[in-house]
């Protein structure tokens, strides 16, 4: 009985043994077909999601460009960075580790309070940047103390460094971090750090400065820590430019300005290369690499002397008796006067029922055109003007470079104002008056210009072609670099028998027995410099005032002062260089302007950059930076 | 028997397929720690030798002996998971395992064991007669339901479900009518709307990121994604040993543990992937035959109880690893990196050798040692 009964049970229990055994059998065969399918049929598919889990690419950022003045002197260069960063998950106890860091080189509390913020925020194994731009000291003392300062790594990367500090900033303008507009889609801005041109030539060349980012495949664990490095793409550096400014003479030039509110272009009159472009005060591009604080940023632009204007484009100033070759042009050109034909000054002319002054009250005698612009008789440039009408000045102010912006290639460049008949009514909706027109005469009134459309003025003048102002030997041609093609200038259009007069009066500006600027006579052998003053009112002389007496600048508040102007170029019997000089409310331009003008030239004329030979780039590697000439 | 009889009557065979998959276990451990001992396979090797001494000696224990208390074996399991219950209770967190100084004990492993071997003796003592009487399964049903409840409430899904289809396999083999299985199938699942909300939110997010992995790929999908990726980018011949890029560069989760065979299938491919699967079918054939060999019912239904859960072991976590199945925490058997499976599984294999070597003897209807 018992055994039956068992032996049903054995029946049944290999029965459904089997089919057990069958079923698992279905699922151990499903997991390998699971496994087939996985394996072999989307084999390729899941290999590429592997290599893109584990394969990072990460973009080198390529050296930028350097900015090299006209013999290969470094304006613009990368420095070595070093940076001390902390990894908190190497350090025992992060709080401690800064303690000791802070005992080793300076560490502010801001910076402490930083990295334990980011510490908080990052992965443990982030490097973190506790300090930038270490020295070598400082680098020093951390490495010497390496045992005590756990997790702390110092790191080396390349950063802007302008070795000359403000003296070309205006031209070179600065590189900063970049910002959400700047945003192009080229991922080199996206790095952490990166840096990009955001004035000046720094940001006019930016993409050829650039280069091209190298980039390198690490690989990398899930949380994104790098294993190591799998493949490594260098990229291209940015390209080298070339200005065509002296930094010698830039430098001799902002120092000669000194603390003056002024600017001060110098130019190659054959090539049009700009040798100056000074601007003054200035400011240190290193500090906008740097990062400005709010306080130093507030401190730049509330400063009324504009540091941060680079004057020499964007400062607009009537031109005042610079102008008067100008006129005296216009005036030829139409025949409304003749060099010899005198006009009689009083010292002042009656205008209707007002009275217009010269600026010599006791009245200059009769006046031929070299003698009007030698001695800068207004009397006689209010008559001739009044002959001639404004539309023709702004016409004749046109051909010699004013009332148009140069392109001289300078963001923030102003384009200045010749004012005509018609331009007044379309603006201010008034007709043109007489005394309008006397204003004119004198380079005063709606007149505006920039320092470097008279230093273009002055270039004209002495050559008789349109010179045009360069700034870099180089040109950009979509996004590469190349060597500026030699130019050659047009023409204009100007007689030259008329344009020999005007420089006949600029001549004895300076050399003649009572040109307005004679003390500041070159005083070099065999040199002569022609040029003309300029002093111009920033506020009008009330009648009540210039009965009084007039005051002398320094009793009046400095913004009140007149501008100091003085265009010239040297040397008369075969110029070579033309400058402007403006000090703002600086006072006279022969008192003020002249003597630095003067001392600007005789440095042009020594250095002579313009015959100097190029020097090649090897020996420019080796020219320590600001070597004394 | 004498012990030398004994000795002489195991199946030496299958002691070394165990070895032999055991032995593909420290490769990959060694492999896990980036080609380290250190910090599992020393100590799994070790554990495995002591698990190996455990299995030898409970294969000698006498089955009868085994059957005698196997109510009082699966009574004090079930106090210790009442006691880790209200531990957890206490201690306000899930916490299923007893620290024993040199093993974290968990009660609900023992259970998948002490329900084998308890069914076995109920169902040895019933005759196939009353096996057909629902009234007779009322006990047994018991005897399933309450620790499957308590394991439920550590919570611990996937266990439970192990030690209810281990026991639904031996109900099955005992002989209990097919219908009375559909009819239950029928009523769990018309109870699933009621028995979703009362799951926590974990386990609801698991099925529903199992049935949608797409739902959450960087949540809980991530692990099943990542170890499908490890899985498929193996490939045939695979990466090579200890060059599988998903698992060292961290991208798989555990690969000591739940995930091992993700990291062997993407070292070794797909043949290293199906050697194994069929050495774990070796060790199943083993078992089957072993069940099929015995003279007593207790015998089989043990034999067969203990296989079934050695397979629902590996098919669990292989079928997880590859997707087939929602993420379970369950171990792959002697390869994964941790003692109380091992243990759980060596209890099994010791018990399945200790009814090759007593396959012969007799057993009464009350586990007797000699009435027929």
């Amino acid at each position: 009985m018992i055994i039956n009964r068992d032996n049903d049970r054995i029946r049944l229990f290999n029965r459904r043994a089997i089919v057990l055994g069958g079923g698992q059998s279905l699922l151990v065969s499903a997991l390998v077909g699971r496994m087939y399918y996985l394996q072999v049929i989307e084999a390729d598919r899941y290999r590429m999601l592997a290599e893109e889990n584990r394969i990072n690419l990460r973009l080198l950022p390529p050296p930028r460009g350097r900015v090299l003045d006209r013999f290969g002197e470094p304006l613009a260069v990368n420095r070595q960075n070093f940076r001390v960063l902390i990894v908190s998950e190497q350090t025992r106890d992060l709080a401690a580790t800064l303690d000791a860091l802070a005992s080793v080189i300076d560490l502010s509390e801001y910076d402490r309070d930083r990295v334990q913020k980011e510490v908080r925020r990052r992965r443990s194994f982030v490097p973190i940047t506790v300090r930038e731009n270490l020295d070598w000291e400082e680098m020093a003392r951390i490495q010497v103390n390496a045992p005590d300062l756990p997790g702390v790594i110092v790191d080396e990367g390349l950063t802007r460094h302008y070795p000359q500090t403000q003296t070309a900033a205006h031209v070179l303008g600065y590189v900063s971090s970049v910002d959400e507009d700047d945003l192009t889609g080229d991922p080199l801005l996206q790095l952490p750090g990166f840096r990009i041109g955001k004035a000046g030539m720094e940001q006019k060349f930016d993409l050829a400065l650039r280069g091209a980012g190298g980039t390198s495949q690490v690989e990398v664990n899930a949380v994104g820590r790098v294993i190591r490095e799998l493949e490594r793409k260098e990229g291209e550096a940015g390209t080298d430019l070339m200005l065509t400014l002296d930094e010698r003479l830039q430098r001799y030039t902002a120092e000669r300005l000194g603390a003056e509110s002024a600017a001060s272009v110098v130019m190659d009159i054959h090539t049009g290369e700009v040798l100056v472009m000074a601007s003054t005060p200035s400011y240190d591009p290193n500090a906008f690499n740097r990062g400005l604080t709010q306080r130093e940023w507030n401190a730049l632009v509330g400063d009324p002397r504009a540091p941060m204007t680079n004057k020499a484009i964007s400062g607009q100033y009537s031109p005042g008796s610079t102008f008067k070759m100008i006129v005296a042009l216009a005036a030829l050109e139409q025949g409304a006067i003749t060099p010899e034909q005198t006009v009689a000054c009083k010292g002042y002319t009656d205008l209707g029922n007002r009275r217009v002054h010269c600026w010599e009250e006791r009245g200059h005698g009769a006046m031929d055109m070299v003698q009007a612009i030698a001695q800068s008789c207004d009397v006689y440039f209010y008559e001739v003007a009044r002959r001639v009408g404004v539309d023709r000045i702004a016409e004749m102010a046109s051909r010699l470079g004013l009332g148009a912006a140069t392109g001289v290639g300078l963001a923030g460049e102003r384009a200045g104002l010749l004012p005509t008949e018609a331009w007044k009514r379309a603006t201010i909706g008034e007709t043109w008056q007489k005394g309008d027109t006397f204003n004119v005469g004198i380079g005063q009134g709606y007149v505006l210009t920039t320092p470097l459309q008279l230093a273009v003025m002055a270039a004209r003048l002495s050559t008789g072609l349109a010179v045009e102002p360069v700034l870099t030997r180089q040109v950009m041609i979509e996004d590469t670099v190349v060597q500026r093609p030699p130019q050659a200038f047009a023409a204009l259009n100007v007689d030259p028998t008329h344009i020999a007069v005007a420089r006949q009066g600029m001549f004895e500006v300076l050399n003649g027995p009572r040109g307005t600027a004679r003390a500041s006579k070159l005083r070099l052998k065999d040199m002569q410099m022609s040029g003309k003053t300029g002093t111009t009112q920033v506020k009008r002389i009330t009648m009540a005032e210039r009965e009084a007496g007039l005051p002398d600048n320094d009793e009046i508040p400095w913004n009140e002062r007149t501008h100091a102007l003085f265009v010239a170029y040297a040397p008369e019997d075969n110029p070579r260089y033309a400058l402007s000089v403006i000090v703002e409310h600086g006072g006279g331009g022969a008192a003020v302007a002249a003597p630095i003008a003067r001392d600007i030239m005789t440095e042009v004329l020594k250095l002579d950059p313009s015959r100097k030979p190029r020097v090649n780039d090897d020996q420019v590697a080796g020219t320590q930076p600001g070597s004394p000439v | 028997m004498t012990l030398t009889e004994k000795l002489w009557q195991m199946s030496w065979s299958l002691v070394f397929w165990l070895c032999a998959i055991a032995t593909i276990g420290f490769f990959m451990l060694y492999s896990a720690a980036n080609a380290s001992l250190d910090p599992w396979t020393t100590r799994q090797a070790m554990r495995f030798g002591l698990g190996l001494v455990m299995l030898l000696t409970i294969a000698m224990i006498d089955i009868r002996l085994v059957m005698r208390y196997a109510y009082p074996l699966y009574a004090i399991v079930l106090v210790l998971l009442v006691f880790v219950e209200v531990r957890g209770v206490v201690g306000g967190g899930a916490q299923r395992w007893i620290d024993l100084g040199v093993i974290n004990l968990q009660p609900s492993e023992l259970m998948k064991v002490a329900l084998v071997l308890a069914l076995a003796r109920y169902f040895h003592s019933l005759s196939l007669e009353d096996t057909g009487r629902p009234t007779f399964l009322i006990v047994p049903l018991l005897m399933v339901f309450v620790p499957v409840v308590l394991i439920l409430r550590q919570p611990d899904l996937g266990t439970s479900l192990m030690v209810v289809m281990g026991a639904g396999v031996l109900f099955f083999m005992a002989g209990v009518r097919l219908w009375k299985f559909i009819t239950l199938i029928v009523a769990t699942l018309a109870a699933i709307p009621i028995a979703w909300p009362r799951l926590a939110e974990y386990q609801q997010n698991r099925i529903l990121t199992f049935i949608n992995p797409e739902r959450d790929p960087l949540g809980a999908g991530y692990h099943i994604l990542q170890s499908k990726i490890a899985l498929g980018s193996g490939g045939l011949f695979g990466k090579g040993f200890l060059q599988g890029t998903q698992s060292h560069l961290n991208f798989l989760p555990e690969q000591q543990t739940d995930f091992i065979f993700t990291m062997l299938a993407e070292e070794m491919g797909l043949v290293g992937g199906v050697t194994l699967i069929g050495l774990y079918v070796i060790v199943l054939i083993y078992g089957f035959a072993i069940a099929l060999r015995c003279r007593h019912q207790f015998g089989r239904l043990v034999a067969i109880g203990v296989t079934t859960t050695f397979f629902l072991y590996v098919f669990i976590n292989v079928a997880m690893v590859m997707g087939l199945i929602p993420v379970v925490g369950v171990p792959l058997p002697l390869i994964s990196y941790g003692g109380t499976a091992l243990l759980t599984i060596m209890l099994c294999m010791g018990l399945l050798m200790s009814v090759y070597v007593h396959r012969d003897v007799q057993i009464g209807v009350r586990g007797g040692y000699d009435d027929g």
